[in-house]
């Protein structure tokens, strides 16, 4: 039904196991921004294997949402635990908690004034304590993987925008993070680069990673995703596998998101 | 092959001269460079014409002669014995000297505001802000005056320092016990060795030893301490722990030069009330003051500008994914923040030291002799050689501004980011 | 049902959570007052300091303030009724001084029974930059905009009419000579204008305006250029030089960009010499050797000379604004002009102009604020700017002596209401191009 970029090629599913394990809990969680309320009462469970997909019109907490996962944003009642460490001012929850949750941007935000290969061994050496070699290393293999090895001396400026995308996932992966946040990866990346970036987080799920995926890909999250989570006014409005949410929506917000975004 | 070679090669006309693209821009320059040849040979004929006329002619031999006036402030020895190059190189010295001092505070105090403009803080925000917006739109001039006046006028008389009949002084010092600001001098600690090693001569002036060890042994700390660094580094990439380094940078930058201070037998003396004027410490010109203190506030508050525009040119995503990688605020400003935004605000930074050097010529308005002061001064008042001494002031500026600009460039083109 | 959402695959909310109010502590004046002010100890130690601050600058300029005195005749008066009023040892401000001689500060030595021309011209300027600012008001406006420097030439300096008429009549003729031979040839057209104008100019236009003032006598009381001072000077160099920088720092601008090597260096080496030495070299350079570079016996006015110096010096900068707006521009205009068939003056002229000039308008008005600033310098050449010129002017007078906060209060006050306007007019403009190139 939608115009799929992604499922040109069969996906092994095998190492998708779910298993039973909670990575993230959040329970009755609210954020206000000044007055406004931002996310209402919002309850989830991820286990530790589950893929996840959260869409919803702009302005409905999604981003918000994802980014009080690691603390980008602080939330106000309720409680967020990530990996058995809760989340509260104390920084070294924060600490322990952001180097195991890996994120990516909407807008890269890879560091100009680094190499590619400066930018994925920066963490890794000053808060891992990886001696250089090996961070160089791994950082080698990660850009293999999304398939950019030959552009490790490059600064990011000489880099399309797919291109620094791949860079900034395989930044993330070299933390070894256990958990990873996608926060709309592809939104500001013209057409014939999404499917570059997007068959790299496809490439990571097949291997079993935790993914928190904010974005409008359809394709991606019929492809990949156990479980998709609709957001309208700052709320968890439906969530459902992704078969049965793409084709027999229950709440009229959803359908009526649906119908927009997939241009039916 | 005939067909090609054999475009009809129109003949010169001379109308192609301004209608042609090949032979336009030529005709251009050409006429261009007339102009200003013309222009240049009216300009120096009538000069000559003019100096003629006066019975004058031009050159700079006057540089040798007497020049007969005393200049109260100098770095270097002089006497109204000396010639009027002589003079020159007091007043460039004393340009130099206000810049210099007024380039490091205005940068101190300029980051200082700069960054508490951006703090949380409210209150503390709005103050920047006024400060900010009073110090630049008013003029400069006005600041000079203001501090100079307040200073010869609201200040006491050096005697009224001296206590009464009753033991108690009408005024007391300042900045505990070291400063009196009068309405002659501020008085000041001085600086002094009693272990000097003395001057020595380089060519043109002296220059004390003791200066020169001071700074020979602050270059070697700036370079031991880099080794050290380089070394943290170096143990950092082999095995990922980075050694502690904070407490030995500070043993390599205060150790030796604390022990050559003292070998030196560095003391410092204060100023104090000795019949009607202050003796012991170092007796800083009202004028010399003034015009340090307002060119620091006027600069301090463009720096304050460029260093918060600066650090505000750095999106927060930078910050927010040091911070999602694990990088702790601190390191995420030295390693991330500081190193793009020190990009954007060094460019603004060195034009402001230039401003500030040309706007040090304000000296004029409190009577401090710097090289406006002496060369384009009294020199030009005593000598009557207008055209050689503003035309040589110009150009002592103009090779100041041109240096201050080429290092600029250079740092530019170091730092500047690979973009494709 | 909220609870067991979390864990069940499938979940539909089906009634929407209404907004909810926060919680106390994370609300209204107590959350703005705990995150602004004291938010660690850092913050706190920062507000109580900046309380400290404000306290104390109150406490000194305050009483100086409401002891003010607005009707003495001189400073020894003031004092006393200080004293009288307040006690022995009171301080206060002596407003009188501006009441006294505030018409000093703001027209300088400008004759009393004239000082309805420089206000006049000041009103005639709004009138005159106003189209130039709003685009809603009618074109013909912009013909009083072109007519507008010689009228305020002849109100503020006054003499026979005929001869601001005459300088209007070079350009007359300039035009006639154009319209006439361009149909000829193009390049003999613009020529002709040239030396045909400056022709009528040097040999003609003198004569012709006193031939014409003996006829019919006709003009305004002439005020010397010693005369002006305060404000009316300041605004006056200001206003002429920022107006006449602005076509040659275009001028520079386009030469700095242009691809002949001559002409692109001469521009460097002007805008860089310019940019190198202070503003006071160059001043004195009006004042002391401008004399030495014209024909022997010329002597003309030296606010005329000033402001040639002050042009100069502020096209260059101009010229980087208007550099840095060029740049700007993306090359697609420049190629998609060159696409359409224009030749380079017309691309300049519809083009590129237009649009490098609405980027630096933010740029050009900052240039105008430093200007405006600078003009107190011409206080070293003697002229009578109203910081130092008039200020001293009046502390030399007996009855002032000894004065000096509230002059450089008064003259600092209105530097900044000028100066602060503009900035915020550009700030203004700043947000509103952003917002129109969205």
């Amino acid at each position: 039904m939608a115009d799929t970029t992604t499922t040109e090629r069969a996906i092994d599913r095998s190492h998708m196991q779910v298993s039973d394990e909670v990575a993230i809990q959040i329970t009755a969680m609210n954020k206000w921004y000044g007055t406004f309320h931002v996310l209402r009462d919002i309850n989830m469970t991820v286990n530790r294997g589950e893929r996840i997909v959260i869409c919803g019109p702009s302005g409905s907490g999604k981003s918000t949402l994802i980014r009080c996962i690691n603390r980008l944003e602080e939330h106000q009642a309720g409680r967020i635990v990530v990996d058995g460490t809760e989340l509260t001012s104390d920084l070294k929850n924060i600490d322990k908690v952001r180097s195991e949750v890996g994120m990516v941007f909407q807008h890269f935000n890879l560091f100009p004034h680094l190499t590619i290969l400066e930018n994925c061994t920066l963490a890794p050496i000053w808060v891992r304590k990886t001696p250089k070699k090996e961070a160089n290393e791994t950082a080698m293999h990660y850009l293999e993987k999304v398939k950019i090895p030959e552009q490790a001396n490059k600064y990011p400026g000489q880099l399309s925008g797919g291109q620094q995308q791949r860079v900034a996932i395989a930044r993330s992966l070299c933390m070894k993070p256990r958990i990873m946040l996608f926060d709309e990866p592809t939104s500001a990346l013209d057409p014939e680069m999404i499917k570059e970036v997007l068959d790299t987080m496809i490439e990571l799920a097949e291997e079993g990673m935790t993914m928190l995926c904010v974005t409008h890909e359809m394709g991606f999250a019929q492809a990949v995703a156990n479980r998709v989570i609709f957001m309208d006014q700052g709320q968890i409005v439906e969530q459902n596998e992704p078969k049965e949410f793409f084709n027999n929506p229950q709440s009229d917000r959803t359908k009526l998101f649906l119908s927009q975004i997939l241009g039916h | 092959m005939a067909m090609i070679t054999d475009v009809p090669k129109d003949s010169f006309r001379l109308s192609m001269l301004i209608y042609d693209t090949r032979y336009r821009s030529l005709t251009i320059q050409v006429l261009v460079f007339f102009l200003v040849m013309a222009g240049a040979a009216w300009l120096v004929d009538n000069a000559y014409r003019n100096l003629g006329a006066l019975g004058k002619d031009f050159n700079f031999s006057f540089l040798n002669n007497r020049a007969g006036y005393d200049i109260p402030q100098r770095l270097v020895e002089y006497t109204n014995d000396s010639t009027h190059g002589r003079a020159l190189l007091i007043g460039l010295l004393n340009t130099l000297l206000v810049a210099v001092l007024g380039c490091a505070a205005a940068t101190v105090l300029g980051t200082f505001v700069g960054v508490l403009r951006l703090s949380k803080n409210w209150l503390v925000g709005r103050l920047m802000t006024v400060f900010v917006e009073v110090m630049r739109n008013v003029p400069l001039l006005l600041w000079i005056l203001l501090i100079y006046t307040v200073l010869i006028e609201a200040m006491p008389a050096p005697n009224a320092y001296k206590p009464g009949p009753d033991g108690v002084a009408a005024w007391q010092m300042q900045f505990f016990h070291s400063v009196a600001i009068t309405n002659r001098y501020t008085a000041i600690p001085d600086p002094l060795f009693s272990r000097s090693l003395g001057d020595i001569d380089i060519v043109i002036f002296k220059i004390g030893i003791d200066f020169l060890l001071i700074v020979a042994v602050l270059v070697g700390s700036f370079f031991a301490n880099r080794a050290l660094l380089a070394n943290a580094g170096k143990v950092q990439e082999a095995t990922g722990d980075r050694p502690v380094t904070w407490w030995k940078s500070l043993l390599i930058w205060f150790g030796p030069i604390a022990a050559v201070l003292i070998a030196l037998g560095f003391h410092v003396e204060y100023p104090t009330l000795q019949g009607f004027n202050f003796t012991g410490g170092l007796n800083v010109s009202n004028s010399f003051v003034a015009l340090w203190l307002a060119l620091t506030l006027y600069t301090s508050a463009y720096i304050a500008e460029a260093v918060r525009a600066g650090i505000l040119a750095i999106s927060k995503g930078q910050s927010e994914a040091a911070f999602a990688l694990g990088l702790r605020p601190g390191r995420t400003m030295n390693l991330v923040v500081l190193p793009q935004a020190m990009r954007v605000i060094v460019p603004p930074l060195i034009s402001q030291y230039l401003n500030l050097t040309k706007n040090s010529s304000l000296a004029i308005a409190v009577g401090y002799l710097d090289l406006r002061g002496t060369l384009g001064g009294i020199t030009l008042n005593q000598t009557g050689r207008e055209l050689e001494c503003v035309l040589l002031m110009m150009l002592i500026y103009l090779a100041i501004s041109l240096t201050i600009s080429g290092v600029m460039n250079i740092y530019n083109s170091t730092v500047k980011l690979k973009e494709r | 049902m909220s609870g067991m959402h979390a864990d069940s695959a499938a979940f539909v909310r089906d009634s929407m959570l209404p907004q909810k109010a926060p919680p106390v502590t994370e609300a209204g004046a107590v959350k703005w007052v705990r995150e602004n002010l004291f938010s660690g100890w850092f913050n706190t130690t920062l507000t109580i300091l900046g309380i400290l601050a404000i306290y104390w600058i109150f406490s000194h300029a305050w009483p100086w303030f409401r002891h003010g005195v607005w009707v003495a005749e001189t400073i020894q008066d003031c004092r006393r009724i200080v004293t009288e009023r307040w006690g022995e040892g009171a301080t206060g401000a002596c407003w009188a001084v501006l009441r006294e001689r505030w018409t000093q500060f703001v027209f300088g030595f400008y004759p009393n029974d004239l000082y309805w021309r420089p206000v006049l011209a000041f009103a005639l300027l709004f009138v005159a930059i106003a189209p130039v600012l709003f685009n809603g008001l009618p074109r013909k406006m912009l013909w009083f905009t072109l007519a507008f420097p010689f009228i305020a030439v002849f109100l503020l300096w006054g003499g026979s009419v005929w001869s601001i008429l005459s300088i209007i009549a070079v350009f007359g003729v300039a035009w006639l000579a154009y319209s006439v031979l361009t149909p000829v040839n193009g390049a003999l057209g613009i020529a002709g204008a040239v030396v045909l104008a400056l022709a009528y100019w040097v040999f003609l236009s003198g004569a012709v305006a006193d031939q014409l003032q003996s006829i019919i006598p006709l003009g305004l009381e002439p005020v010397r250029s010693d005369k002006f001072g305060g404000f009316v000077l300041s605004i006056v160099i200001g206003v002429a030089c920022i107006t006449l920088s602005l076509p040659f720092g275009i001028v520079l601008a386009l030469g700095r960009q242009s691809d002949m090597f001559l002409v692109k260096y001469l521009s460097v080496c002007f805008i860089e010499f310019i940019r190198g030495v202070p503003l006071i070299t160059l001043l004195f350079t009006a004042s002391l050797l401008l004399n030495y570079f014209l024909p022997p016996g010329t002597n003309f006015d030296i606010i005329l000379r000033v402001i040639i110096m002050v042009t100069l010096f502020a096209s260059a900068y101009i010229a980087e604004v208007i550099r840095g707006g060029l740049a700007a521009l993306p090359r697609g205009q420049y190629e998609a002009a060159n696409a359409l068939g224009l030749d380079y003056g017309l691309a300049q002229r519809f083009i590129i102009l237009p649009q490098a000039l609405k980027i630096s308008i933010p740029g050009i008005v900052s240039s105008f604020i430093g200007l405006f600033k600078d003009t107190t310098l011409v206080v070293f050449v003697g002229l009578l700017d109203p910081l130092k010129g008039i200020t001293d002017a009046v502390r030399a007078s007996t009855d002032w002596k000894g004065i000096y906060w509230e002059p450089y209060i008064f003259v600092g006050f209105l530097f900044f209401l000028m100066c602060f306007g503009m900035s915020r007019y550009s700030m203004y403009l700043e947000r509103k191009l952003k917002t129109d190139h969205r």
